[in-house]
């Protein structure tokens, strides 16, 4: 660029001015885009976090910014309404369901992926098959099911159905995940005369750690977020869900409490969504991963 | 089983003959133990000469009758009938073909216990499922049987019982490990997407509720209700149409948003891009069920805050009842699309976020060597590697949008009301559909019919997907 200078100065002067000019103008234009899409993003979250605090009640009341703000709606949540109870409800189904979910998917993942027995082939076919079929029309089904046995309203059932209900696209996230792990050092312990289970937990399963992170965080997500089941399969007050409850609340008619169902939605809100921001490189490459197996 | 089996063969014996001299009638037909072991099961292998299997195969054989006989009724010394001396697997059987006889009637002694066709089919189902799993080890006792004799005849020496089961059972260890698995899946999957299957055919609804009613099959007349039947054959008509747009649009707006958003963000101009793209992630991050029904509340037409501006700056005379007009569905449909769109960009420009990072720079730069713009940049190189890679999201994307259960309902509870429309509103998707029909109006059986249908269609479109991936290839 510098290799004649002098000779035509001005005339670079004026092009390199233009292009200056139209970068800017793009680059203005293109934060205008970003701040506009990010007030999108960030008013309806403001606006309930700030009606949380606000001292109405209604939701024509609502501000995003509450002029006397108080704490009195988490107070109201957590003492006048059942929220601590659905709370610990959610909680343990969360918890069931991360600790079965793991346990049985990376344990099946394992076997399908470094074991050939007969049936090997049928049974994956069948887990594909029932990976397909959404879970909530299994759901439905077995809320027939226990209708009619009386086993509605369980927490440790509801937390039984949602692990069956990911068990398939689980184990196939795990298969897919150990066929790619190096079967010489499996092989190795073998012939240092590590039986089956022992190489499973001491070699195999260290080095599953990301995808067991992943459906870890996923299967304990999402009971928190899950509606159809929890609202098929629970029916009286003190055995609902987080999720289950919120709903009510905004639904019901004669509640004017929209104050309180904010401050329930920021309680729900605030400790998966720090969870996902903090952990979503790996939330993103596992749902990366379960596409392409399929 | 040791004992018998010693003697059976007494040390490796190599001096006897290959056929087997003296131990079975040498010139016996392989169907005759076959045909023995279809009888009595394990009888073919005793004889075959092989106690140890024929005691295996017995002993499935006489858990079954026992079974049957301790759960019947058999001693009493009266008429015999499924019903009342059934057993397991007999009643069982009964049940799941009659869904029982004997309604539930008001008599001088009150009420009499009736028959629950429910617990009935759902019985009926377990038993015929094992002996479907019995009858798998019958045909492997009859092929065992003459398959062995078979070997016997053509003069080959086959392997002994003890040879045989220690085989299987080193294969048995992944059985073993699966079957928590599997016994989990059996009960909460699988039986329960046979029953939804079965009750498809049943009248199972409102007007026949057990343990008041009995339940019967009808046959394929939920089909045609759905399919003939002009008001439900008009909703459900309307219904999927408006599912398969609202599934599109929200696919490609999301990804089309995602993308852009992303290129951006990938771009040497802006500032901070990691602060803003944390911004961007929010709605992906705050569950789905708050954003909606948060959402639900903005748009609320009575006291909702979008409402109020609207007429505060002018635009609008009056509130708009944006989810309850029902003169207006399109309105309540645009806006369900764009807050799917709030819901669903971040996903997509984190994924292709991701994709543009680990393209190398060479790329790029021989392009603008051969003169590439920025336009032709982006058309030629970046959108088919993102396209490589993000298409199988895109494709689960779309399933996931058809099914999108959490958006309609949590925003729209499927309304504005459609008076053309059975138990259905304007926004309703399939799903929603499917789950007032069940939840809200107890149509049990219609339900069952509409879940079969989403399988076809959802399954359809997976089995597309995974023709793609390497997914089957590897099976």
């Amino acid at each position: 660029m510098s290799a004649i200078p002098g000779t035509n100065r001005t005339r670079r002067g004026s092009v390199e001015g233009r292009q200056r000019m139209r970068d800017g103008a793009t680059s203005a234009v293109m934060h205008l885009i970003l701040a506009v899409v990010a007030v999108i993003v960030i008013y309806p979250l403001v606006w309930v976090v700030g009606s949380s605090f606000g001292p109405g009640g209604g939701l024509a009341n609502a501000t995003p910014i509450p002029e006397n703000a108080t704490f009195d709606n988490y107070v109201h949540l957590f003492t006048q309404t059942n929220y601590g109870r659905w709370y610990l409800n959610s909680l343990y189904v969360a918890t069931i369901n991360m600790v079965g979910s793991v346990a049985l998917s990376a344990l099946c993942g394992w076997v399908f992926a470094r074991i050939r027995f007969r049936g090997r082939k049928a049974s994956m076919l069948g887990i594909l098959i029932l990976q397909m079929f959404p879970s909530f029309l299994t759901a439905i089904a077995v809320y027939m099911l226990f209708l009619n046995f009386g086993l509605l309203d369980s927490l440790t059932g509801l937390a039984l159905v949602s692990i069956a209900a990911a068990l398939p696209y689980n184990t196939w996230l795990m298969k897919g995940y150990t066929d790619n792990l190096p079967a010489s050092l499996d092989e190795a312990a073998a012939l240092d005369g590590a039986g089956r289970l022992t190489i499973f937990r001491k070699i195999v399963l260290p080095l599953m750690r990301p995808m067991l992170t992943f459906v870890a965080i996923t299967s304990f997500t999402a009971p928190w977020m899950d509606f159809i089941l929890p609202r098929l399969l629970l029916q009286s007050s003190d055995k609902q869900t987080v999720a289950l409850g919120l709903f009510q609340m905004i639904t019901d008619q004669y509640s004017n409490d929209f104050t309180t169902f904010a401050a329930g939605a920021v309680a729900l809100a605030l400790p998966i969504t720090i969870l996902y921001i903090v952990l979503q490189r790996h939330l993103v490459t596992g749902a990366m991963a379960g596409a392409e197996k399929g | 089983m040791t004992a018998i089996e010693t003697t059976e063969h007494p040390a490796p014996a190599p001096d006897r003959a290959p056929r087997g001299p003296g131990r079975a009638g040498p010139g016996m037909p392989p169907a005759a133990p076959g045909l023995a072991s279809a009888l009595v099961w394990g009888a073919g292998q005793l004889l075959n000469r092989q106690a140890g299997k024929a005691a295996f195969f017995f002993t499935f054989f006489a858990g079954m009758l026992v079974w049957e006989i301790a759960t019947g009724n058999y001693y009493v010394g009266m008429e015999f009938t499924a019903r009342l001396n059934g057993g397991f697997f007999v009643r069982g059987l009964w049940g799941l073909i009659t869904l029982g006889t004997q309604p539930r009637e008001m008599t001088m002694t009150g009420l009499t216990e009736g028959d629950n066709s429910i617990v009935l089919m759902a019985n009926g189902l377990i038993a015929f499922l094992t002996l479907a799993l019995l009858a798998v080890i019958w045909i492997w006792s009859i092929r065992d049987a003459a398959g062995y004799r078979a070997e016997l005849n053509a003069g080959r020496r086959p392997e002994t019982s003890r040879a045989y089961f220690k085989r299987l059972w080193e294969s048995a260890f992944a059985y073993i490990a699966l079957s928590p698995g599997l016994v989990l899946l059996v009960f909460m999957s699988v039986l329960p997407v046979l029953f939804g299957i079965l009750v498809a055919f049943t009248n199972y609804n409102r007007d026949n509720l057990p343990p008041k009613n009995l339940v019967s099959w009808v046959g394929t007349d939920n089909f045609a209700t759905l399919f003939a039947v002009p008001s439900w054959t008009e909703t459900f008509a309307g219904i999927l149409v408006w599912t398969v747009v609202w599934a599109v649009i929200a696919t490609v707006t999301t990804y089309a948003a995602g993308m852009l958003l992303a290129v951006m963000l990938a771009s040497r101009r802006v500032k901070f891009p990691r602060v803003w793209r944390s911004v961007f992630l929010l709605p992906w991050a705050v569950p789905a069920i708050v954003s909606a029904l948060v959402f639900r509340s903005m748009f609320n037409g009575q006291f909702g805050p979008v409402s109020q501006w609207l007429v505060d700056i002018g635009l609008t005379d009056e509130r708009v009842y944006w989810f309850t007009d029902p003169t207006s569905p399109n309105l309540a449909r645009g806006v369900a699309l764009l807050v799917n769109l709030w819901l669903g960009f971040p996903f997509f420009m984190a994924l292709v976020g991701g994709v543009l990072a680990n393209i190398p720079d060479s790329y790029y730069e021989a392009a603008r060597i051969d003169g590439a713009g920025a336009f032709q940049q982006f058309r030629y190189i970046t959108v088919p590697i993102v396209q490589r890679t993000v298409t199988p999201l895109i494709i689960l994307s779309f399933v996931h949008n058809f099914n999108n259960f959490g958006v309609i309902y949590f925003l729209t509870e499927g309304g504005p009301d459609n008076v053309d429309y059975r138990f259905a509103g304007s926004t309703d998707l399939l799903v929603t559909w499917l789950f007032k029909l069940t939840l809200d109006n107890r149509l049990y059986n219609i339900g069952a019919v509409m879940s079969l249908v989403i399988f076809v269609i959802v399954g359809a479109i997976s089995v597309l997907n995974l023709n793609r991936t390497k997914a089957i290839r590897e099976l």
